[in-house]
């Protein structure tokens, strides 16, 4: 994708792989499955995802073993995985922990890991969040104890996405440097991680508690600056995902109010039910807007990448909620029952909107970065 | 009307230079200059020669204009009050006039000497303007006319008028339309300003009174005035709803956001000011988002498929703009109690000095986006109809004689 908005053919390519590769493994009964399991995902099919069609190391870098992508691509996988509502450690393992890794880490921790990540071997999630709820680096209140070579660490990070399955995590937290990212793998001593109960069965998020764990900062110096940047390009893949639930529920509630009769006709030629329909593509349409322009700021290393990181995750997250309780409200009664996928979506709009900052945090980003 | 003609950019620069060399805009008044600008084929060169073009693609247009103001500190671009002639009213002449038409009217069109306006409205007959009641009755080799036609922008300054009437009212609506080219100075046309919310009048209501139309004034067939007056629209140039400002944080949100900054020290509660603060926010990812898609369509046209990003503009403005002003409005507190004095019933446009002003202004002007140029109702209906394919309404007045629907 240029400047200019257009996708190459490249990307449509891409986008058709990912496409074609989820509805053969990855369709509505695969989903169900993974989502009954604690897991959450089922290992071959990632396994396959990283082999096949090389997502897990898409965005790796190609001297690691991975295809070298950036964050263009990110978006039209994360598009169609939101569209599929793949369960899969993507956005842990294939964007969050990556991402971390090339703006917070040093060259001997990315030698260890990013090579790993890219064969499918090694997952790594990232913790950073805490019981107080809140998604800016500010919130991290978490500190290493001792020195260099006897680094510990002791308290409470909670929804870390995929922490529960991760074979590492990579903890940000505080030391006499400021902030930074910590590495403790999956068997060190005084780590726990417990699977959280879910709105969303689709995602997986762990609370992880440390007591005394042994931990190694994988770069030195305050990350705080970078860790921002961070946050904000996930937020954009994140609000990527959104778009493409979005464009989902768009779909489904189109097809249904063409098909649907009541009192003699299409339930689609009233207005009540086509007006719905034109407000939903406005803003799938808007969505996109926001999510393309902000993984292109992603992409191009652009200086305005928190502001439109933060403006797509503010307005895809509204988007797609709103788009996903519509299709609810299209399907009517059908669309209230469990067999129906109008819930799962509704549920993944919801805990999207929420992870990682929901619409009025992203706002308050984009007024601060305005001047508003 | 469309190119087919070959010829060479630097040809055509060449050409524009000699018209350059007979007459000068920074010497010439803007009517004779325009005038000989027609003679040399180069008024709008994709008509046909002689009736101020030379036959080529419509994309060489440009190529005149950027050679005149290479060569002249004046350029006279299109008058204002022309638009509706230049942009509407030469294509139909040209399509359907006849040749003594298309030799009077169209350098007049123009040169700006003639101004024209467009009679399609009606109080009846809004978003369903093919059910219009304007009556034109046949009496020997004229038409007699009698009705009202309304939202007529520079009605009060127009020669000519392009009026559908209905011919018709024992067939369906469409098929009992017929197009017109009305003398505005004939007995029996009555122009009056139309004052709208703001208190000024860019609009006019016009009246026919036994207004008489000779037959060959008639464009197109009896009964095809729709088919007509559709081809008129296709032409319009006259683009509402384009898509917001071409710069980040330029346009109408700029001066939110200077409302806001001036806001009155004071003036609200922290948790208020939190609230206005966000619904500026809002405005601004809007007005943002806007321009992004906009960008899109455009990337998405040069690309050769273009999708629904540039259907959802119009619709999407319309209601942003409406609620920055709103917020607009808000944002000034009490002071939005207050409004300039005596700007009730004027035709003609206020001075809007300041930003304050302008924001109050636009707080009146903005209901009308949403109404004009197809209201947000009938867009809804188009995107989920045509982009969305859901099905149509069923139409109760499809089959029905015109006299025998019910209108309002």
């Amino acid at each position: 994708m240029a400047l200019d908005f257009g996708f190459t053919d490249e990307h449509d390519e891409l986008r058709a792989t990912v496409r074609a590769f989820l509805e053969d493994k990855s369709d509505e009964v695969a989903v169900r499955e993974h989502m009954a399991s604690e897991r959450g995902f089922d290992p071959a099919l990632w396994a396959q995802m990283a082999e096949q069609i090389g997502l897990a190391g898409l965005i790796v870098p190609e001297e690691y073993g991975g295809a070298g992508m950036g964050f263009v691509e990110v978006l039209v996988v994360m598009e169609e995985m939101g569209r599929a509502l793949a369960c899969a450690p993507f956005l842990s393992t294939g964007v969050f922990a990556p991402t971390l890794l090339q703006h917070c880490a040093d060259e001997a921790a990315r030698k260890e890991l990013l090579a790993g990540i890219a064969a499918g071997r090694t997952r790594v999630a990232v913790a950073y969040a805490e019981p107080n709820g809140r998604w800016d680096a500010a919130g991290i209140t978490l500190a290493a104890e001792g020195s260099d070579a006897d680094l510990t660490l002791t308290g409470t990070k909670t929804y870390v996405l995929d922490g529960h399955t991760a074979d590492v995590l990579l903890v940000v937290a505080r030391d006499g440097d400021g902030l930074g990212v910590f590495r403790v793998d999956a068997g060190a001593r005084g780590l726990t991680r417990t699977a959280l109960p879910e709105l969303d069965l689709t995602r997986k998020l762990a609370r992880v508690d440390f007591a005394k764990t042994p931990a190694t900062r994988v770069h030195p110096g305050d990350q705080t600056a970078a860790f921002e940047r961070v946050l904000a390009l996930v937020a954009a893949a994140l609000a990527a995902e959104q778009v493409g639930g979005a464009q989902k529920c768009l779909d489904m509630a189109v097809e249904y109010a063409k098909t649907r009769l009541q009192f003699g006709r299409p339930i689609g030629s009233y207005q009540g039910i086509k007006h719905k329909c034109a407000d939903m593509l406005v803003a799938v349409e808007f969505a996109k807007s926001a999510a393309y322009n902000a993984c292109l700021a992603a992409a191009e290393g652009d200086a305005d990448l928190v502001e439109n990181a933060s403006m797509a995750k503010a307005y895809c997250s509204k988007a797609y909620f709103h788009a996903a309780a519509d299709n609810i409200q299209i399907h009517g009664g059908m669309g209230f029952t469990w067999e129906h996928p109008a819930h799962l979506y509704f549920k993944r709009a919801k805990a999207s909107e929420l992870l990682f900052g929901d619409a009025p945090y992203h706002r308050e980003i984009v007024a601060r970065e305005v001047g508003i | 009307m469309s190119g087919s003609r070959q010829m060479s950019e630097e040809e055509l620069r060449r050409r524009t230079r000699a018209l350059l060399d007979e007459v000068h805009p920074e010497t010439t008044d803007a009517i004779p200059f325009r005038r000989k600008q027609f003679e040399h084929g180069l008024a709008w060169v994709h008509f046909p020669e002689g009736h101020g073009g030379l036959g080529l693609s419509p994309k060489m247009n440009v190529v005149v204009q950027d050679e005149i103001s290479k060569h002249s500190k004046v350029v006279h671009h299109d008058p204002g009050a022309s638009i509706i002639g230049i942009g509407m009213g030469a294509p139909v002449v040209l399509t359907y006039g006849t040749e003594e038409m298309k030799r009077d009217l169209l350098p007049r069109i123009f040169s700006g000497e003639d101004i024209w306006c467009q009679m399609f409205s009606e109080p009846s007959a809004g978003s369903d303007v093919a059910g219009l009641a304007t009556r034109a009755e046949r009496d020997g080799d004229e038409w007699v006319v009698n009705g009202q036609k309304v939202w007529t922008t520079v009605a009060h300054l127009a020669r000519w008028g392009m009026l559908l009437a209905r011919t018709n009212p024992d067939v369906p609506k469409h098929d009992g339309l017929s197009y017109f080219l009305l003398d505005m100075h004939a007995p029996g046309v009555e122009v009056r300003p139309l004052y709208q919310i703001t208190g000024e009048a860019e609009f006019n209501e016009v009246f026919f009174t036994d207004v008489r139309i000779p037959h060959d004034r008639m464009l197109g067939k009896e009964g095809q005035g729709w088919r007509v007056a559709i081809t008129t629209l296709m032409n319009e140039r006259v683009a509402i709803g384009g898509g917001g400002s071409s710069r980040k944080g330029g346009g109408g949100i700029a001066q939110l956001l200077k409302l806001w900054k001036d806001r009155a020290e004071g003036a609200f509660s922290p948790s208020q000011e939190a609230m206005l603060r966000d619904r500026v926010t809002q405005s601004w990812i809007e007005n943002e988002l806007l321009r992004v898609t906009s960008q899109r369509a455009r990337a998405a046209q040069k690309a050769g498929n273009p999708g629904p990003e540039g259907s959802v503009s119009k619709l999407a403005q319309a209601e942003i703009n409406k609620r920055m002003w709103e917020i607009g409005i808000d944002v000034m507190g009490p002071t939005g109690l207050t409004f300039e004095a005596g700007y009730e019933l004027r035709q003609g446009f206020s001075a809007l000095d300041t930003t304050e002003e302008l924001a109050k202004y636009q707080f009146l002007r903005s209901r009308a986006n949403s109404i004009e140029g197809g209201t947000s109702e009938i867009m809804r209906n188009i995107l989920g109809e045509r982009v969305l394919g859901l099905p149509g309404e069923p139409r109760v007045d499809k089959d029905v004689a015109w006299k025998d629907v019910p209108r309002s």
